[in-house]
């Protein structure tokens, strides 16, 4: 070696990697409390990119502002005879569809960013393998925040009184971003099996169109053909609107929160698994 | 050597399809030196790096990392490796600081330790003053710099650099260059590939060559200069002229086997020492060769290297 180094008496105290104590340091596996702090780690990250990609709140702000006031004024007359009359019946529907929509981004940017130099780093830390999976999905919990709760405020707005007070509102809320939470590990699925980012998008709209509007979000089900209504009515979308509509309306938990709650943990307790196995496959 | 050795593979394979990109390497390399996998484009080099680092699964063989099987434990592997690929790999939508403080925070420092460790790398990489900056004005030298000093947040004994320098310019690779040998004063082993056979001389002290996924030699640079002959034998055949008989000349005359070069008609022979260049013109002329040029020069790294990317090609001929 031609390099000027220090005469080696001088450089042996300096030495500051030591193999022999990493390896005695080196742990077989993660524990569940670095888990948490990985996943967390990862949802700041997530955090941090949205807040500096303003762009990524589109959808989740003008979407609510923008559907709430165009059906209204649209299938207001037409369904209620007034829009102030459709309005209880709008409102939890357009949360429903926001939220869902807020959904399918998360499939999009996973798939986004699985193809980053960055995952091959996340890939070769010893960190959990679920972690770069998680901390994103809790991040999006944020978006979903803002989709229902600005869809409340547009109601208002324009005239929407929501019967079961501050309480109902907020409880219609929190079911709301639960429901998104868990059918995002659908998209969270997609985004590890499809191809590109443009798939999931292509795939996440097909499923949620039928989601949407074979449910009982914009209209009510008395009006449908048989056919329709019965699968209407076994729709998880049209439980979590029912659900919402009793809370925000009525202040009142039906059974409809049990059935909500239900289908958001079996969605889960599929995907979520199905989800992990994939990604694994990706690293 | 009684320290544990801090890579030892043997017998790697790994093969996508029909292809065995990596087909049965062993690798040993010791603690503290840099040692260098060359090979051109589609060699197998990153294809096995990132086999030893727990990226890609091992298809056959086994390796071990400072002792630890990199198969059965690649939790521990990970957490004795820097890995720094050909693209950077850090997060697009953070800062610098951010950066490292992420990559240490995930790996278990504490947030304090975490933010004073970055601030120390990035004065060593000469980023301090990019520090808070949106990685989108960062040019492409300023990235490969702070995608190493991630690798080195929790201080592993065991670098991995894939290509370090590719795309870079001719200064920011001296950059590379001087922090890279700085890493080994620090105790570190560095693990480098490279198609640049410069790069491989400057910095390893020990180099494997790798082509078509299988190791054909192995040495110091010097050695595996000295190994190609210590001048070479430029020829440039008539048109018409029988290659076939030519190469069986030199084999005879010369006992080396020679370097057909890509332009047409052109050979060069590797030679122990100038004199030979007689012996084999001689041979040219009663086997009636006809040449159109002849030269003699000190061989180049790129002649070291097709010279022995050539032996592999045909290995039945270092048998004759």
């Amino acid at each position: 070696m031609t390099t000027t180094t220090a005469d080696p008496i001088d450089r042996a105290p300096v030495r500051v990697v030591d193999p022999a104590t990493a390896v005695s340091r080196a742990r077989p596996r993660t524990s569940a409390a670095e888990l948490v702090s990985q996943t967390l780690l990862m949802a700041w990250r997530s955090l941090k990119k949205m807040r500096r990609n303003p762009e990524q709140f589109f959808d989740v702000t003008l979407q609510p502002l923008l559907f709430t006031a165009m059906f209204a004024y649209i299938f207001g007359g037409a369904i209620s005879g007034n829009v102030k009359g459709y309005l209880p019946l709008l409102i939890p529907g357009i949360v429903a569809q926001t939220v869902l929509t807020t959904c399918m981004s998360t499939g999009v940017q996973f798939r986004e960013d699985l193809d980053k130099g960055v995952f091959d780093r996340f890939k070769s830390l010893p960190i959990a393998r679920i972690a770069p999976l998680a901390g994103p999905m809790m991040a999006d919990v944020v978006r979903y925040l803002i989709a229902a709760s600005l869809t409340f405020v547009m109601g208002v707005i324009i005239g929407y009184r929501p019967g079961g007070g501050v309480l109902g509102v907020l409880g219609a809320i929190v079911l709301s971003i639960f429901t998104g939470w868990s059918i995002a590990w659908i998209f969270a699925w997609l985004g590890t099996v499809a191809r590109s980012a443009r798939a999931v998008q292509g795939i996440s709209m097909l499923i949620l169109f039928p989601l949407t509007f074979l449910s009982n979000a914009f209209v009510p089900v008395h009006t449908l053909p048989s056919g329709l209504a019965a699968f209407v009515k076994i729709n998880p979308i049209s439980h979590l609107v029912s659900a919402t509509r009793d809370l925000a309306n009525n202040g009142t938990i039906t059974a409809e929160v049990g059935w909500t709650l239900l289908a958001g943990l079996v969605v889960i307790a599929v995907f979520a698994p199905l989800s992990v196995r994939s990604y694994r496959r990706h690293l | 050597m009684t320290a544990t050795a801090a890579i030892d593979a043997v017998g790697l394979v790994k093969t996508f399809g029909r292809v065995r990109a990596v087909d049965g390497i062993d690798l040993e390399v010791h603690q503290g030196e840099i040692f260098g996998v060359l090979g051109p484009n589609g060699a197998g080099k990153t294809t096995m790096l990132r086999m030893l680092a727990t990226l890609l699964p091992i298809d056959a063989g086994q390796a071990r990392i400072f002792g630890v099987d990199v198969q059965r434990d690649p939790h521990r592997i990970r957490q004795l490796l820097g890995v720094t690929g050909q693209y950077a790999s850090v997060v697009e939508d953070l800062t610098a600081t951010e950066n490292l403080w992420l990559f240490g925070r995930l790996q278990g420092l504490r947030s304090a330790e975490a933010r004073a460790r970055a601030k120390r790398l990035l004065e060593q990489f000469g980023l301090e003053d990019a520090a808070n900056r949106p990685l989108s004005q960062f040019s492409g030298g300023m990235r490969r710099r702070l995608d190493l000093a991630a690798s080195l947040i929790t201080r592993p004994p065991l670098i991995f650099l894939d290509e370090p320098t590719t795309g870079l310019d001719p200064r920011t690779r001296g950059q590379m260059w001087e922090t890279i040998r700085g890493l080994v004063a620090d105790g570190c082993t560095v693990l480098l590939t490279t198609q640049y056979l410069d790069e491989a001389d400057q910095l390893a002290g020990r180099i494997a060559v790798i082509d078509h996924g299988r190791k054909v030699a192995e040495g110091t640079p010097d050695e595996l200069k000295t190994s190609v002959g210590n001048s070479t034998l430029q020829l440039h055949l008539a048109p018409g002229a029988d290659q076939e008989l030519a190469r069986r000349v030199v084999r005879r005359v010369a006992g080396a086997e020679p370097v057909l070069t890509p332009e047409s008609g052109r050979m060069n022979v590797p030679l122990d020492t100038a004199d030979r260049a007689a012996d084999v013109l001689i041979g040219f002329r009663q086997a009636g060769v006809p040449i159109i040029s002849v030269s003699v020069a000190k061989p180049t790294l790129d002649e070291v290297f097709l010279a022995i990317t050539g032996h592999d090609a045909d290995p039945a001929l270092e048998v004759q």
